[in-house]
Protein backbone atom coordinates (compact mmCIF):
# COMPACT_ATOMS: atom_id res chain seq x y z
CA UNK A 1 0.00 0.00 0.00
CA UNK A 2 1.66 2.98 -0.97
CA UNK A 3 -1.09 5.36 -1.02
CA UNK A 4 -1.15 7.29 2.22
CA UNK A 5 -4.09 7.86 4.46
CA UNK A 6 -4.09 11.48 2.93
CA UNK A 7 -4.48 9.91 -0.47
CA UNK A 8 -7.45 7.92 0.46
CA UNK A 9 -9.26 10.74 1.95
CA UNK A 10 -8.85 13.03 -0.96
CA UNK A 11 -10.30 10.54 -3.82
CA UNK A 12 -13.62 10.40 -2.31
CA UNK A 13 -13.53 14.02 -2.78
CA UNK A 14 -12.63 14.47 -6.50
CA UNK A 15 -10.79 11.48 -8.45
CA UNK A 16 -13.77 8.91 -7.16
CA UNK A 17 -16.88 10.82 -5.96
CA UNK A 18 -19.65 9.09 -5.80
CA UNK A 19 -22.35 8.82 -7.40
CA UNK A 20 -20.34 11.44 -10.30
CA UNK A 21 -17.07 8.82 -10.77
CA UNK A 22 -18.05 5.56 -9.45
CA UNK A 23 -22.20 5.55 -10.54
CA UNK A 24 -23.60 3.87 -7.47
CA UNK A 25 -26.54 4.56 -5.15
CA UNK A 26 -28.29 6.61 -7.44
CA UNK A 27 -31.82 6.25 -5.81
CA UNK A 28 -31.24 8.67 -2.83
CA UNK A 29 -29.34 11.04 -5.07
CA UNK A 30 -32.39 11.32 -7.47
CA UNK A 31 -34.86 10.86 -5.03
CA UNK A 32 -34.25 13.34 -2.09
CA UNK A 33 -32.53 16.13 -3.48
CA UNK A 34 -35.43 18.44 -4.35
CA UNK A 35 -33.79 20.68 -1.68
CA UNK A 36 -30.57 21.72 -0.59
CA UNK A 37 -31.10 21.01 2.86
CA UNK A 38 -32.83 17.23 2.00
CA UNK A 39 -29.73 16.47 -0.04
CA UNK A 40 -26.75 17.82 2.86
CA UNK A 41 -28.97 15.66 5.46
CA UNK A 42 -29.40 12.37 3.34
CA UNK A 43 -25.68 13.15 2.82
CA UNK A 44 -24.72 13.05 6.47
CA UNK A 45 -27.12 10.13 7.08
CA UNK A 46 -25.29 8.01 4.56
CA UNK A 47 -21.39 9.52 5.63
CA UNK A 48 -22.73 8.39 9.27
CA UNK A 49 -23.19 4.97 8.01
CA UNK A 50 -20.62 4.38 5.70
CA UNK A 51 -17.63 5.65 8.20
CA UNK A 52 -19.02 3.30 11.00
CA UNK A 53 -19.30 0.34 8.77
CA UNK A 54 -16.24 1.18 7.33
CA UNK A 55 -14.68 0.91 10.67
CA UNK A 56 -16.30 -2.52 11.88
CA UNK A 57 -15.73 -3.97 8.45
CA UNK A 58 -11.97 -3.27 8.95
CA UNK A 59 -11.84 -4.25 12.19
CA UNK A 60 -13.85 -7.59 11.91
CA UNK A 61 -11.82 -8.60 8.64
CA UNK A 62 -9.65 -11.45 9.84
CA UNK A 63 -12.79 -12.90 12.10
CA UNK A 64 -15.48 -12.66 9.19
CA UNK A 65 -15.30 -15.65 6.92
CA UNK A 66 -14.88 -14.59 3.00
CA UNK A 67 -17.97 -16.97 2.32
CA UNK A 68 -20.45 -15.17 3.96
CA UNK A 69 -19.16 -11.70 4.22
CA UNK A 70 -21.77 -10.31 2.31
CA UNK A 71 -24.35 -11.56 4.89
CA UNK A 72 -22.13 -9.92 7.45
CA UNK A 73 -21.99 -6.76 5.93
CA UNK A 74 -25.36 -6.19 5.78
CA UNK A 75 -26.39 -6.90 9.15
CA UNK A 76 -23.50 -4.41 10.19
CA UNK A 77 -25.03 -1.81 7.80
CA UNK A 78 -28.48 -2.66 8.70
CA UNK A 79 -27.36 -1.93 12.56
CA UNK A 80 -25.81 1.23 12.08
CA UNK A 81 -28.93 2.13 9.66
CA UNK A 82 -31.54 1.67 12.66
CA UNK A 83 -29.46 3.67 14.74
CA UNK A 84 -29.53 6.63 11.99
CA UNK A 85 -33.28 5.70 12.09
CA UNK A 86 -34.16 5.88 15.80
CA UNK A 87 -31.52 9.20 15.79
CA UNK A 88 -33.24 11.09 13.20
CA UNK A 89 -36.90 10.44 14.84
CA UNK A 90 -35.26 11.82 18.58
CA UNK A 91 -33.78 15.05 17.61
CA UNK A 92 -34.25 15.34 13.40
CA UNK A 93 -38.14 14.93 13.24
CA UNK A 94 -38.90 16.68 10.54
CA UNK A 95 -36.25 15.67 8.10
CA UNK A 96 -36.82 12.19 8.62
CA UNK A 97 -40.43 12.84 7.73
CA UNK A 98 -39.41 14.07 4.94
CA UNK A 99 -36.37 11.95 3.71
CA UNK A 100 -39.33 9.05 4.66
CA UNK A 101 -38.26 5.91 2.90
CA UNK A 102 -34.96 6.63 2.08
CA UNK A 103 -33.36 6.35 5.28
CA UNK A 104 -33.83 2.84 5.80
CA UNK A 105 -33.44 2.28 1.96
CA UNK A 106 -29.52 3.09 3.09
CA UNK A 107 -28.56 -0.44 3.66
CA UNK A 108 -29.15 -1.22 0.34
CA UNK A 109 -27.60 1.73 -1.12
CA UNK A 110 -24.86 0.38 -3.00
CA UNK A 111 -21.63 2.89 -2.07
CA UNK A 112 -22.06 1.35 1.64
CA UNK A 113 -21.61 -1.99 0.63
CA UNK A 114 -19.59 -1.21 -2.36
CA UNK A 115 -16.56 0.17 0.31
CA UNK A 116 -17.20 -2.36 2.84
CA UNK A 117 -16.49 -4.70 -0.23
CA UNK A 118 -13.83 -3.27 -2.18
CA UNK A 119 -12.05 -1.20 0.73
CA UNK A 120 -12.74 -2.10 4.18
CA UNK A 121 -12.68 -5.48 4.22
CA UNK A 122 -9.18 -5.33 2.59
CA UNK A 123 -7.74 -2.71 4.40
CA UNK A 124 -6.51 -1.73 7.89
CA UNK A 125 -8.65 0.79 10.14
CA UNK A 126 -7.01 4.20 9.64
CA UNK A 127 -7.20 4.07 5.83
CA UNK A 128 -10.54 2.48 6.00
CA UNK A 129 -11.99 5.46 8.40
CA UNK A 130 -10.29 8.14 5.92
CA UNK A 131 -11.63 6.11 2.80
CA UNK A 132 -15.29 6.33 4.42
CA UNK A 133 -15.05 9.58 5.27
CA UNK A 134 -13.60 10.67 2.21
CA UNK A 135 -16.54 8.97 0.11
CA UNK A 136 -19.26 10.32 2.28
CA UNK A 137 -18.24 13.86 2.37
CA UNK A 138 -17.85 13.31 -1.41
CA UNK A 139 -21.70 12.04 -1.06
CA UNK A 140 -22.58 14.91 1.01
CA UNK A 141 -20.93 17.40 -1.62
CA UNK A 142 -22.84 15.84 -4.50
CA UNK A 143 -26.10 15.29 -3.00
CA UNK A 144 -25.64 19.29 -1.61
CA UNK A 145 -24.80 20.80 -5.36
CA UNK A 146 -27.50 18.84 -7.07
CA UNK A 147 -30.08 19.38 -4.59
CA UNK A 148 -29.13 23.08 -4.51
CA UNK A 149 -29.28 23.73 -8.35
CA UNK A 150 -32.81 21.70 -8.40
CA UNK A 151 -34.17 24.23 -5.58
CA UNK A 152 -32.59 27.13 -7.09
CA UNK A 153 -33.44 26.91 -10.36
CA UNK A 154 -37.30 24.65 -9.69
CA UNK A 155 -38.60 26.96 -6.60
CA UNK A 156 -36.17 30.14 -7.27
CA UNK A 157 -34.90 29.81 -3.38
CA UNK A 158 -32.04 28.74 -1.68
CA UNK A 159 -32.52 26.66 2.12
CA UNK A 160 -36.08 28.05 2.22
CA UNK A 161 -35.29 32.11 1.53
CA UNK A 162 -36.10 33.76 -1.90
CA UNK A 163 -33.02 34.93 -4.21
CA UNK A 164 -34.61 36.41 -7.04
CA UNK A 165 -37.27 38.93 -7.39
CA UNK A 166 -41.24 37.92 -8.15
CA UNK A 167 -40.54 38.41 -12.05
CA UNK A 168 -39.02 35.17 -11.47
CA UNK A 169 -40.97 32.05 -13.19
CA UNK A 170 -39.37 29.21 -11.53
CA UNK A 171 -38.57 26.13 -13.58
CA UNK A 172 -41.19 23.62 -11.88
CA UNK A 173 -40.12 20.91 -14.08
CA UNK A 174 -36.60 20.72 -12.27
CA UNK A 175 -37.93 19.51 -8.52
CA UNK A 176 -40.47 16.68 -10.40
CA UNK A 177 -39.16 13.49 -11.09
CA UNK A 178 -37.85 13.98 -14.87
CA UNK A 179 -36.08 16.94 -13.96
CA UNK A 180 -33.72 15.11 -11.32
CA UNK A 181 -32.60 12.48 -14.04
CA UNK A 182 -32.09 15.54 -16.42
CA UNK A 183 -30.56 17.65 -14.30
CA UNK A 184 -27.77 14.96 -12.95
CA UNK A 185 -27.04 13.58 -16.44
CA UNK A 186 -26.40 17.03 -17.35
CA UNK A 187 -23.72 17.47 -13.55
CA UNK A 188 -22.60 14.70 -15.13
CA UNK A 189 -21.73 15.75 -18.36
CA UNK A 190 -20.37 18.81 -17.26
CA UNK A 191 -18.17 16.71 -14.79
CA UNK A 192 -16.74 14.74 -17.95
CA UNK A 193 -16.06 17.99 -19.67
CA UNK A 194 -13.95 19.40 -16.57
CA UNK A 195 -12.18 16.11 -15.73
CA UNK A 196 -11.08 15.33 -18.88
CA UNK A 197 -9.03 18.75 -19.69
CA UNK B 1 -62.67 -4.94 -7.01
CA UNK B 2 -62.34 -1.78 -8.57
CA UNK B 3 -60.17 -0.71 -5.89
CA UNK B 4 -57.24 -3.31 -6.63
CA UNK B 5 -57.61 -2.62 -10.23
CA UNK B 6 -57.31 1.07 -9.76
CA UNK B 7 -54.34 0.38 -6.69
CA UNK B 8 -52.81 -1.84 -9.96
CA UNK B 9 -52.78 1.23 -12.28
CA UNK B 10 -51.73 3.59 -9.79
CA UNK B 11 -48.74 1.44 -9.18
CA UNK B 12 -47.70 0.37 -12.54
CA UNK B 13 -47.73 3.74 -13.99
CA UNK B 14 -48.48 6.84 -12.07
CA UNK B 15 -46.27 5.65 -9.05
CA UNK B 16 -43.80 4.22 -11.23
CA UNK B 17 -41.34 2.49 -8.86
CA UNK B 18 -38.83 3.47 -11.58
CA UNK B 19 -39.17 6.71 -12.87
CA UNK B 20 -41.67 8.43 -10.24
CA UNK B 21 -40.22 7.01 -6.74
CA UNK B 22 -36.62 6.36 -7.93
CA UNK B 23 -36.32 2.96 -6.32
CA UNK B 24 -34.12 0.62 -8.14
CA UNK B 25 -31.75 3.02 -10.48
CA UNK B 26 -28.38 1.26 -10.16
CA UNK B 27 -29.89 -1.58 -12.09
CA UNK B 28 -31.74 0.22 -14.22
CA UNK B 29 -28.78 2.18 -15.92
CA UNK B 30 -26.38 -1.05 -15.01
CA UNK B 31 -28.31 -3.78 -16.87
CA UNK B 32 -30.67 -1.63 -19.73
CA UNK B 33 -27.46 -1.69 -22.11
CA UNK B 34 -29.01 -4.61 -23.99
CA UNK B 35 -32.43 -5.91 -24.41
CA UNK B 36 -31.51 -9.42 -23.55
CA UNK B 37 -30.36 -8.54 -19.80
CA UNK B 38 -32.75 -5.67 -19.36
CA UNK B 39 -35.58 -9.15 -19.96
CA UNK B 40 -33.13 -11.13 -17.44
CA UNK B 41 -33.42 -8.84 -14.61
CA UNK B 42 -37.27 -7.80 -15.60
CA UNK B 43 -38.21 -11.54 -14.52
CA UNK B 44 -35.92 -11.63 -11.95
CA UNK B 45 -37.86 -8.84 -9.99
CA UNK B 46 -40.82 -9.91 -10.72
CA UNK B 47 -40.03 -13.02 -9.47
CA UNK B 48 -38.82 -12.01 -6.20
CA UNK B 49 -40.55 -8.65 -5.81
CA UNK B 50 -44.11 -10.64 -5.28
CA UNK B 51 -42.64 -13.00 -2.95
CA UNK B 52 -40.71 -10.45 -0.46
CA UNK B 53 -43.70 -8.64 -0.74
CA UNK B 54 -45.79 -11.71 0.75
CA UNK B 55 -42.86 -12.72 3.36
CA UNK B 56 -42.38 -9.49 4.59
CA UNK B 57 -45.69 -8.51 5.39
CA UNK B 58 -46.39 -11.92 7.18
CA UNK B 59 -42.87 -11.04 9.17
CA UNK B 60 -44.20 -7.53 10.00
CA UNK B 61 -47.63 -8.82 10.88
CA UNK B 62 -47.03 -11.84 12.84
CA UNK B 63 -43.66 -11.20 14.26
CA UNK B 64 -43.04 -7.26 14.64
CA UNK B 65 -45.85 -6.08 15.01
CA UNK B 66 -46.99 -8.93 17.66
CA UNK B 67 -44.19 -8.49 19.72
CA UNK B 68 -43.80 -4.50 19.09
CA UNK B 69 -40.36 -4.79 17.73
CA UNK B 70 -41.20 -2.37 14.83
CA UNK B 71 -37.84 -0.55 15.46
CA UNK B 72 -36.30 -4.29 14.01
CA UNK B 73 -38.06 -3.17 10.36
CA UNK B 74 -34.97 -2.49 8.36
CA UNK B 75 -32.61 -5.48 10.05
CA UNK B 76 -35.54 -8.11 9.05
CA UNK B 77 -36.98 -7.19 6.04
CA UNK B 78 -33.19 -7.10 4.50
CA UNK B 79 -32.26 -10.31 6.20
CA UNK B 80 -35.51 -11.80 4.99
CA UNK B 81 -34.71 -10.57 1.34
CA UNK B 82 -31.14 -11.39 1.45
CA UNK B 83 -32.27 -15.28 2.22
CA UNK B 84 -35.10 -15.45 0.07
CA UNK B 85 -32.51 -14.29 -2.85
CA UNK B 86 -30.65 -17.32 -1.37
CA UNK B 87 -32.94 -19.81 -1.27
CA UNK B 88 -34.89 -18.98 -4.43
CA UNK B 89 -31.37 -19.16 -6.13
CA UNK B 90 -30.46 -22.63 -4.67
CA UNK B 91 -34.14 -23.85 -5.17
CA UNK B 92 -34.27 -22.64 -9.39
CA UNK B 93 -30.44 -24.29 -9.34
CA UNK B 94 -32.07 -27.62 -8.61
CA UNK B 95 -35.58 -27.81 -10.55
CA UNK B 96 -35.94 -25.10 -12.97
CA UNK B 97 -32.31 -25.14 -14.60
CA UNK B 98 -33.94 -23.76 -17.66
CA UNK B 99 -34.98 -20.57 -15.48
CA UNK B 100 -32.01 -20.54 -13.43
CA UNK B 101 -29.61 -19.96 -16.18
CA UNK B 102 -31.67 -17.13 -17.81
CA UNK B 103 -31.92 -15.01 -14.43
CA UNK B 104 -28.97 -16.59 -12.46
CA UNK B 105 -26.76 -13.68 -12.36
CA UNK B 106 -29.39 -11.54 -12.02
CA UNK B 107 -30.64 -12.81 -8.61
CA UNK B 108 -27.81 -12.57 -6.02
CA UNK B 109 -27.82 -8.68 -7.30
CA UNK B 110 -31.45 -8.46 -6.31
CA UNK B 111 -30.32 -8.49 -2.62
CA UNK B 112 -29.02 -4.62 -3.19
CA UNK B 113 -32.00 -3.48 -5.59
CA UNK B 114 -33.85 -0.85 -3.42
CA UNK B 115 -36.84 -1.59 -5.44
CA UNK B 116 -37.45 -4.72 -3.98
CA UNK B 117 -36.83 -3.31 0.00
CA UNK B 118 -38.34 -0.21 -1.08
CA UNK B 119 -41.68 -1.90 -2.18
CA UNK B 120 -41.86 -3.95 0.26
CA UNK B 121 -41.44 -0.82 2.52
CA UNK B 122 -44.23 1.21 1.07
CA UNK B 123 -46.37 -1.90 1.45
CA UNK B 124 -46.19 -1.64 5.02
CA UNK B 125 -45.98 1.89 5.86
CA UNK B 126 -49.24 2.19 4.15
CA UNK B 127 -51.00 -0.78 6.41
CA UNK B 128 -51.87 -2.96 2.95
CA UNK B 129 -53.97 -5.93 3.50
CA UNK B 130 -52.77 -8.77 2.17
CA UNK B 131 -54.61 -8.99 -1.28
CA UNK B 132 -53.80 -5.19 -1.59
CA UNK B 133 -49.82 -6.35 -0.62
CA UNK B 134 -50.07 -8.91 -3.26
CA UNK B 135 -51.53 -6.83 -5.91
CA UNK B 136 -49.40 -3.67 -5.29
CA UNK B 137 -45.75 -5.85 -5.26
CA UNK B 138 -47.17 -7.43 -8.29
CA UNK B 139 -47.57 -4.38 -10.03
CA UNK B 140 -44.50 -2.30 -8.49
CA UNK B 141 -42.95 -5.23 -10.28
CA UNK B 142 -44.55 -5.14 -13.68
CA UNK B 143 -43.68 -1.35 -13.87
CA UNK B 144 -40.27 -1.47 -13.01
CA UNK B 145 -40.21 -4.59 -15.78
CA UNK B 146 -41.90 -2.38 -18.13
CA UNK B 147 -39.84 1.37 -17.72
CA UNK B 148 -36.44 -1.19 -17.56
CA UNK B 149 -37.36 -2.89 -20.78
CA UNK B 150 -38.66 0.19 -22.38
CA UNK B 151 -35.48 1.82 -21.81
CA UNK B 152 -33.18 -0.91 -23.14
CA UNK B 153 -34.56 -0.25 -26.48
CA UNK B 154 -34.32 3.60 -26.50
CA UNK B 155 -30.35 2.73 -25.56
CA UNK B 156 -29.96 0.08 -28.00
CA UNK B 157 -30.84 3.11 -30.93
CA UNK B 158 -29.12 5.75 -28.95
CA UNK B 159 -25.90 2.81 -29.64
CA UNK B 160 -26.15 3.72 -33.29
CA UNK B 161 -25.86 7.23 -32.72
CA UNK B 162 -23.16 9.73 -32.60
CA UNK B 163 -23.14 11.35 -29.01
CA UNK B 164 -20.77 14.20 -27.98
CA UNK B 165 -18.18 12.73 -25.83
CA UNK B 166 -18.72 14.15 -22.36
CA UNK B 167 -22.55 12.98 -22.68
CA UNK B 168 -21.59 9.09 -23.24
CA UNK B 169 -22.67 6.23 -21.40
CA UNK B 170 -24.20 7.16 -18.24
CA UNK B 171 -25.34 10.58 -18.67
CA UNK B 172 -26.98 10.64 -21.91
CA UNK B 173 -28.58 7.64 -20.16
CA UNK B 174 -29.42 9.54 -17.25
CA UNK B 175 -30.93 12.29 -19.56
CA UNK B 176 -32.87 9.97 -21.89
CA UNK B 177 -34.37 8.49 -18.38
CA UNK B 178 -35.38 11.91 -17.62
CA UNK B 179 -37.50 11.77 -20.92
CA UNK B 180 -38.91 8.45 -20.89
CA UNK B 181 -39.55 9.88 -17.02
CA UNK B 182 -41.72 12.53 -18.96
CA UNK B 183 -43.97 10.44 -20.45
CA UNK B 184 -45.01 8.64 -17.42
CA UNK B 185 -45.64 11.92 -15.50
CA UNK B 186 -48.50 12.56 -18.16
CA UNK B 187 -49.93 9.91 -15.77
CA UNK B 188 -50.09 11.80 -12.74
CA UNK B 189 -53.67 12.82 -12.08
CA UNK B 190 -55.09 10.22 -13.43
CA UNK B 191 -55.94 7.99 -10.49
Amino acid sequence: MAKSIQQEFIKGLWDEIPPFRLVLGLCPVLGVTTTMENGIGMGIATTFVLVCSNILVSLLRNIIPSKVRIACFIIIIATFVTVVELLMQAFAYGLYGTLGIFIPLIVVNCIVLGRAEAFAFKNPLIPSLADGLGMGIGFTLSLGALGGVREILGTGSLFGNALFGSSFQPFTFMVEAPGAFVCLGIMLCLMNLIGNK
Amino acid sequence: MGDYILLAIGCIFVNNILLAQFLGNCPFLGTSKKMETAVGMAMAVIFVLVMAGIITWLTDTFILKKFELEYLKTISFILVIASLVQFVEMFLKKSIPVLYAGLGIFLPLITTNCAVMGACLINVDKEYNFIQTLVSSFSFAIGFGLALILFAGVRERILLCRVPKPLQDTSIGLITAGILSLTFFAFKGMV
